[in-house]
């Protein structure tokens, strides 16, 4: 299907016709403008980053190419022919192919099966007679031998690693005859030599001569692999640049539309012996529940933020979910200010004084059919009852407060949250909880999924919070986040505490201190 | 100009409100009424009663109406209750049974007497209904079964409790006071209307005056981040189920005295269905979230006039299930925005595709 296989890896020229063109793409949501004028060209052979921050109108580019949704203007060209395609299945027919963030895999089923969910191949004349199990596990392996694995395909999904998940999804996408192949933020859960593998395959891939669209938040992965990036900002095209001629820094630039400024986030280690004397606001000892936390010791005094260092199920979110009564304990003491409690529903924490922004923002975080405003007020009305309602006067306030003070970018506070780009519903959860004036918040990943700028902007607020007394308890995958904001970082491997490092420590220490106790 | 843009606004806006196509449907029916019967417009005030057809769909429609407003709550909170049914047979059974009634003629005079005080009565099968809707709530809050099984329990057992109250008879209740909560009228309009009516607008007010309407709904939509929001979710979930459960055995009250008499084996029979169906059609989505009060009742009157007009245009008996089972299908059919669409395109599409 391929036509340009002339055009070697990386040096797609735009000499050539673009595989996939993109002009005066328009679409607007009932309050919210997501694209604008949009432009986009895809080359035979290239990969392309698209970049840009979150509420840029990455998604919904995204979005309108593969069919979820109609443009609302503009036009699409395929090899020079217009198309609509009306739903994700008809997009992958004309040759456009999809692996979106979340993997929609079914993990219960056999790798051979996810290949091929929905078009099994069939023995009979004319494909009535039941499915060819044998054929079907043989053109699953030939699948996966092109992106370099060699797996038993008959075994269940879930038996493997996301990464291997993410190659099922991707070999799944590529059997019908791609020519665009787009991946959405597809490294968001790889650890890095994943990552290194994803991107040999992906190099194979472009050099066959498929066009891939590569959506991602981390510079360094478009910076190794992009060969040329097109940056939205606010629904609008800021520029299309080949990568070897953009410096990270103007990369940056583009997508926030100002200088960054780095440095604003350093934080002097100085407070620290200072708030060893004062009492602590939440002190948990020994806390354990059996199958997720052996027992742990952990204490958070006034204006001290508290990184938890470890990796991906070493027990962070768990500790965080005792703490906040989501999970009760099983053995081990927990004091709030002073007050010795047995914490068995969050409202009880609440109540004390505590707020928590959980990791997974749309399954524990978000109520999304009720309006920003509703969401903002949620914490807070749940913490005065059903009889001291709110007025409607009073929750209008509240929420305009805090889409001021969060720079909360939205149509207004009556568009349902559901419509609000990720870093933005990130926000409106923080308002929530700072509506209530906590004294000890703990964040779990408030920055995942996050683009550069809110991510700064959330981690400034973090900074001005303790500043102001608040213990904050954060939680990140991203060693370089923990290390730059805490005061104190609690090092966490294999469901428990493995020791503490004081502030202004590197990310090596904390990579030594959890290599070290095995 | 400008005002056309407006007018079309508003237009849009209204088609767009969730209670107009709910309203919609009951004008329809109506219409259909008059066009066999002209007479249904037709209000009288006789005796210091209002009098008319309305009046009656109207009053009939109140026990399906109290129990749909309970339904509702359920329903938003991701929930469901079958056992509304059994619950109205058991109200009716034990109010019947405790007040069961005589006629005395006591020198010359005729009066009513009662075995037990008829308030006693009343608050005992109300009560138990709300004990009803405990064990309910508790099983779906505490021991985290599914909805449909825990009410199916009651649902099976409680005809059976009701059996055994009434000790298989069906229980003629003579005693007028008591005729009075399903047949009487308060300053010319029916009792029963009265009671619904009280209902609605305290939970009208209940759930827009408190935060109860934000909390059921986030609930509903979102069990997990209600919780982590710090939203008791499990006593307001008992509570709802308790509420849902008390309006049956207020339904039962209705019934019962209406046609005074209680039936364990019939009472409220089926009525579950009716009064999910009245939910359905006021719009509110069985995936729990967001509700309409307003519609559940709009649609228990939209069954009710269905079946009125079933009887009036003379459907024959055997078949009036059906003919209401195609009414509802059809109306179902046309609330569903998908296939307004669908049916938009194909008759859009049409004409072009004869000119090719």
């Amino acid at each position: 299907m391929s036509t340009t296989r002339t055009s070697s890896a990386g040096s797609a020229t735009p000499g050539l016709p673009p595989v996939l063109h993109l002009r005066g793409i328009g679409k607007q949501f009932t309050a919210v403008r997501a694209l604008h004028d949009v432009e986009f060209r895809l080359f035979a052979g290239e990969v392309h980053g698209l970049m840009g921050q979150n509420g840029a109108g990455k998604s919904t580019l995204i979005k309108v190419l593969t069919g979820v949704f109609p443009a609302d203007r503009g036009e699409m060209r395929l090899s020079g022919e217009l198309i609509s395609p009306a739903n994700p299945h008809d997009a992958q027919l004309l040759g456009i192919s999809t692996v979106y963030q979340e993997v929609n895999l079914c993990p219960n089923l056999s790798v051979a099966e996810n290949i091929f969910a929905g078009r099994y191949p069939r023995r009979g004349g004319r494909g009535l007679w039941r499915i060819d199990w044998p054929r079907m596990a043989r053109l699953a392996k030939e699948r996966l031998a092109r992106l370099n694995l060699d797996i038993d395909v008959t075994r269940s999904l879930s038996s493997y690693s996301v990464a291997v998940q993410q190659m099922v999804a991707i070999a799944r996408a590529l059997s019908v005859q791609a020519r665009v192949l787009v991946l959405d933020e597809p490294t968001s859960s790889l650890d890095d030599d994943e990552v290194q593998r994803l991107f040999s395959v992906l190099r194979q891939l472009r050099s066959e001569g498929l066009a891939i669209l590569f959506v991602t938040h981390f510079l360094d992965q478009v910076f190794a692999i992009a060969d040329r990036i097109t940056v939205l900002r606010n629904g609008e095209r800021v520029g299309e640049y080949l990568t070897p001629e953009l410096q990270p820094q103007a990369l940056v630039a583009a997508m926030i539309g100002r200088e960054l400024d780095t440095t604003s986030v350093a934080r002097a280690a100085a407070a620290t012996e200072a708030q060893a004397e004062q009492a602590p606001l939440l002190r948990a000892t020994a806390v354990a529940r059996r199958g997720q936390l052996l027992a742990t010791d952990l204490t958070l005094r006034p204006a001290e933020i508290v990184g938890l260092g470890g990796l991906l199920g070493s027990g962070r979110t768990e500790l965080a979910r005792l703490l906040f009564g989501l999970d009760r304990v099983d053995s081990g003491a927990l004091e709030i200010q002073g007050e010795a409690i047995a914490l068995d529903h969050p409202a009880q924490a609440i109540r004390r004084g505590l707020a928590m922004c959980p990791e997974d923002r749309k399954f524990e975080g978000i109520v999304p059919e009720l309006s920003l405003r509703e969401n903002i007020i949620l914490a807070l009305q749940a913490r005065l009852g059903i009889w001291h309602f709110l007025s409607r006067a009073r929750q209008e306030e509240i929420a305009t407060r805090f889409l001021r003070v969060l720079d909360i970018r939205a149509g207004d506070i009556e568009s349902p949250i559901s419509q609000l780009s990720g870093g933005n519903q990130q926000k409106a959860l923080l308002a929530r909880w700072l509506a209530t004036e906590p004294r000890v918040l703990i964040l779990d990943e408030p920055t995942r999924g996050i683009d550069v700028a809110a991510k700064q902007e959330i981690m400034n607020e973090i900074m001005t919070l303790a500043r102001q007394g608040m213990a904050v308890l954060f939680i990140s995958s991203e060693f370089e986040e923990v290390v730059r904001v805490s005061d104190r970082i609690a090092v966490m491997r294999d469901r428990r505490k493995v020791g503490e490092l004081p502030g202004g420590s590197s990310t090596e220490d904390v990579c030594q201190m959890i290599a070290a106790t095995s | 100009m400008r005002t056309n843009a407006d007018a079309g606004g508003r237009v849009r806006h209204l088609l767009a409100h969730r209670l107009f196509w709910p309203v919609v449907t009951l004008v329809v029916l109506l219409a259909v009424n008059a066009s066999f019967n002209s007479s249904i417009w037709h209000l009288q005030w006789r005796d210091g009663h209002l009098y008319g057809s309305l009046v009656d769909i109207v009053n009939r429609a109140a026990p399906l109406a109290l129990i749909a407003m309970g339904m509702t709550l359920v329903i938003a909170t991701r929930g469901i209750d079958i056992s509304v049914g059994a619950v109205v047979a058991i109200s009716a059974a034990i109010a019947a049974q405790m007040i069961g009634g005589q006629l005395v003629v006591d020198n010359g005079v005729q009066t009513y007497v009662s075995r037990v005080p008829m308030p006693l009565a009343l608050i005992t099968a109300l009560g138990v209904a709300a004990l009803c809707g405990l064990w309910n709530g508790l099983l779906v809050a505490r021991v985290g079964m599914q909805p449909i099984i825990a009410t199916l329990i009651l649902m099976v057992a409680g005809r059976g409790v009701a059996q055994l109250i009434t000790e298989g008879q069906i229980i003629t209740i003579y005693y007028a006071p008591y005729f009075f909560l399903g047949n009487g009228y308060l300053l010319g309009v029916p009792f029963s209307l009265w009671i619904a009516a009280v209902v609605y607008l305290a939970l009208h007010f209940a759930l827009n005056r408190t935060a109860l309407g934000l909390f059921i709904q986030s609930i509903g939509i979102n069990p997990a981040a209600a919780r982590l929001a710090g939203v008791r979710e499990r006593p307001i979930t008992v509570c709802v189920y308790m509420f849902c459960a008390l309006m049956a055995g207020a339904a039962g009250l209705l019934i019962s005295s209406n046609v005074k008499s209680a039936d364990g084996n019939n009472a409220g029979l089926l009525m579950e269905l009716d009064a999910i169906l009245a939910v359905t059609l006021g719009g509110t989505l069985l995936t729990g979230g967001r509700f309409s009060l307003a519609g559940s009742v709009l649609g228990a009157l939209i069954i009710q006039t269905l079946t009125y007009t079933i009887y009036s245009i003379g459907v024959p008996p055997e078949v009036n299930l059906v003919v209401k089972a195609a009414v509802v299908f059809v109306v179902m059919l046309l609330q569903s925005a998908e296939f307004r669409r669908a049916l938009r395109q194909w008759v859009v599409r049409r004409p072009l595709a004869t000119r090719t």
